[in-house]
């Protein structure tokens, strides 16, 4: 213990300034760990050369393939002695946390106490960017334990590499007036119940879920994630007027014209005058003061959140609430970055059955995916090379015009089953009827 | 080693409840009211008229168990022992009685965690590993936030933007970090130098060859040793092969750059999600502060903080007055690398008389 630390003029810089420093973090573990101590040695190194010094491996637990993340120095003399020996094995235990990311202060000490006590270096990242808490910095010799010791306290490792990964949701129904289902539920049916998956990769490349509550999209689902669990609402939006005329005697009309009318991204409000009519079919209408009332056409709403998001409280979600689904969304590699896309504009998701019909299509997805998609391929990359119209065949989703912006604007397809796939239209629609 | 007596438990993803607040736990899926009485401090009310006070600070998001601890502490003390964290790493204290705040504002404040990152705020900087631990990075992470942010740190604990200001960092193209209002990402410059001793005993080829966006690898034999190579006319630097292929080195201390992107939003408010757009590009790679990065943020912060209108996101703002306004106001040069020639470029091209003058 107490090993000499080495001199550290780039990370001493970090030091300084009022935003918290993670360099005086590191220097306080180092004071009782010398793995800390080479850690630090190794990252000064870096930002001497400007040059990373970690390569990969493998380390795991028993019956698990992921969730640990390897971490070995390449930073050597030339007889292949480790610069900083103590550093050498730097692992990082991915571990999944409470949906929500909720935590008692009791279970942030006791989180400490699992990593300290089991040879972790007192490192921990809240959080990394798929979700999970990050036990950053342990050797090969005491993940086990480490592990087990949270795995007693109820805690899981998180996914890595080709196979499902740790999800995230949003704060939603705990604290959120926005929000437009259980996501905290959602997503531990969905994870919960394709752990093997997670567990053990064996997936074409990686797959994420994302859950937000409502299209705010807190958690960037749409983007970030293979499956994307947005919160939505058929019904009209709901109003409050007391809130509504509290929040016009606040501001005025150039706020409400400016910041409220004018962003609507459909033109979907209108300011009326408040003569006492009643709102119609679609309508949500309320007064904001003695003269003027706005006025909703819900049919025209996109749910985009604008005005719920300038006016809390006097315009909320309606009732008749569910869930929009977008599949696809990824980052660069490596077609380029893309865009989660509709696959089902709107399903329920209250009652037992609709979580396990949410379950079921995951399943689906991840089975399609898993047999369909080549290898290192994002399921935005797949239906980018299948085409959305053979991943809907092929999952057993009816078309459907809110999946596209507009139509094909090419002649380059066959059109021979015309009269086949009108028909299906017209009797999706009597069956609906 | 002592034998293992316990038996794993795929438990997956912990249920929150018993770690939340009380109050949030009673009202569950019964919010009907938020307002921001102050930056960094939120407030809810319920349907039951039951009433939750947040109080958001920002941390350093890999931090020692002392930081931890303390954070423990300060919610015990000051607060009702709740707190969640945030998908930027901002952590959330949450109290039932409004006399809390104040004094849970100072002694977080005392403590060196800055309250804010509410609403029109620039919030914390999405991060990833870099140098701390990442295989492949060509940058830190904790290192660039940290000096963003303490140049950034007025912007975090005031309200003053258009709209609230997301911003990502990455130590790679493949952009862990994410879309963001501003998103910093390093961008190779130079394609990757080969060392073909080592290419066939670590490398799998032929997945090497598959991980090419552009098809510039191809199998080849060098000095009698099966290796790769890579046509350099078609390379654009993007480093996806140096993962499955660590002998074909990309990161450079001198040619792997910094970008900057902008306009990214996952929100659907008002416009729908957009994707970031590159503005700038050959900036150094320099620790331990990297000035130069700083320099061009504040820079696009400041012109979109004097001419956004409120609750324009930075892309609302910029599809508003134009890019030729966006490059006019913030000094930036445009260039011909801003003119997209991937897939789907005409998408981007001005298919129109629509100029502004």
């Amino acid at each position: 213990m107490a090993k000499q630390m080495h001199h550290t003029p780039n990370l001493d810089e970090l030091e300084s300034g009022p935003w918290p420093s993670f360099v005086t973090g590191l220097k306080r573990l180092a004071q009782e760990n010398d793995m800390m101590v080479d850690l630090l040695g190794q990252l000064e190194t870096s930002y001497k050369n400007r040059f990373g010094y970690w390569k990969g491996g493998t380390v795991g637990v028993i019956g698990y393939g992921a969730g640990v993340i390897p971490r070995f120095t390449e930073l050597k003399d030339e007889s292949g002695k480790p610069l900083f020996p103590e550093a050498a094995e730097f692992h990082t235990l991915r571990v999944q946390p409470p949906a929500g990311m909720h935590y008692t202060s009791d279970l942030l000490r006791q989180l400490c106490d699992a990593w300290l006590e089991t040879g972790g270096s007192g490192l921990i990242a809240f959080h990394g960017q798929s979700g999970d808490i990050m036990f950053q910095g342990i050797k090969a010799e005491n993940v086990q334990a480490a592990f087990d010791r949270l795995n007693q306290m109820g805690f899981d490792l998180g996914g890595a590499g080709p196979a499902l990964r740790t999800s995230m949701s949003c704060v939603g129904a705990a604290r959120c007036e926005m929000s437009c289902y259980d996501e905290a539920r959602a997503l531990r049916t969905v994870i919960n119940n394709n752990l093997d998956d997670m567990h053990r990769p064996s997936l074409p490349y990686k797959f994420k879920f994302k859950f937000s509550g409502c299209p705010n999209d807190c958690v960037n689902s749409i983007q970030r994630s293979d499956m994307a669990i947005i919160g939505t609402w058929r019904d009209n939006i709901r109003v409050n007027e007391q809130i509504a005329r509290d929040w016009m005697a606040a501001h005025s009309m150039e706020d409400l014209i400016n910041m409220v009318v004018n962003h609507c991204p459909t033109k979907a409000i209108q300011l009326k005058k408040n003569d006492g009519a009643p709102a119609g079919e679609g309508v949500s209408r309320v007064a904001v003061s003695d003269e003027h009332c706005i006025e909703i056409d819900n049919h025209n709403c996109v749910r985009c959140m604008h005005c719920l998001n300038v006016m809390p409280g006097a315009l909320l979600p309606g009732k008749d609430k569910g869930v929009t689904i977008l599949v696809g969304g990824k980052g660069v590699l490596k077609i380029g970055a893309t865009m989660g896309t509709v696959i089902v504009p709107f399903m329920k998701l209250e009652s037992d059955e609709d979580f396990e019909k949410l379950n079921d299509l995951a399943r689906n997805v991840l089975d399609f995916f898993a047999e369909n998609a080549l290898e290192h391929e994002r399921t935005g990359e797949m239906i980018e090379r299948i085409g959305l119209v053979n991943f809907l065949e092929g999952i057993g989703l009816e078309v459907d015009p809110n999946m596209v912006i507009h139509p094909r604007t090419n002649p380059y397809v066959r059109t021979d089953g015309w009269d086949e796939e009108a028909e299906k239209w017209f009797e999706r629609k009597r069956a609906a009827a | 080693m002592a034998e293992r007596t316990h038996k794993t438990i795929e438990s997956g993803a912990p249920d929150p409840m018993p770690y939340m607040h009380p109050v949030m736990r009673k009202n569950y899926g019964k919010w009907v009211f938020h307002s921001h009485p102050k930056p960094g401090v939120l407030y809810h009310r319920a349907e039951s008229g039951d009433e939750i006070w947040t109080v958001k600070a920002g941390t350093q998001r890999q931090m020692d168990h002392y930081t931890i601890r303390k954070l423990a502490d300060i919610a015990d003390q000051y607060g009702d022992g709740y707190v969640r964290f945030t998908a930027r790493s901002n952590i959330e204290f949450m109290v039932a009685d409004q006399a809390k705040v104040e004094p849970l504002i100072k002694a977080l404040q005392d403590n060196g965690f800055p309250v804010g990152g509410t609403a029109n705020s620039v919030s914390m900087i999405a991060h990833t590993q870099g140098w701390l631990h990442c295989d492949i990075p060509g940058t830190d992470a904790s290192g660039v936030v940290k000096a963003l942010m303490d140049e950034l740190y007025d912007e975090f604990v005031k309200c003053e933007m258009p709209n609230r200001v997301k911003l990502s960092t990455s130590c790679c193209e493949i952009n862990c970090g994410g879309q963001a209002d501003i998103a910093i990402i390093v961008q190779h410059t130079k394609p990757p130098k080969i060392n073909h001793d080592l290419v066939a005993n670590v490398c799998e080829r032929p997945a090497v060859v598959a991980r090419c966006p552009v098809a510039a690898i191809r199998p080849a034999l060098v000095n009698g040793k099966p290796s790769l190579e890579v046509d350099e006319r078609k390379c654009v630097c993007c480093g996806a092969c140096y993962p499955p292929c660590p002998p074909m080195q990309i990161n450079d201390p001198e040619h792997s750059k910094i970008a900057i992107w902008v306009g990214g939003k996952n929100s659907n408010a008002r416009s729908r999600p957009t994707f970031h757009k590159l503005v700038a590009a050959g900036l150094p790679n320099n620790p331990p502060r990297w000035p130069e990065v700083a320099e061009v943020v504040k820079k696009i912060l400041a012109v979109y903080k004097a001419d956004g209108r409120p609750w324009e996101r930075m892309s609302d703002w910029i599809d508003r007055i134009g890019w030729p306004a966006f490059f006019e106001k913030t000094g930036l040069p445009f260039t011909k690398y801003h003119i997209d020639n991937w897939r789907g470029a005409r998408n981007s091209l001005n298919a129109s008389t629509h100029i502004r003058f």
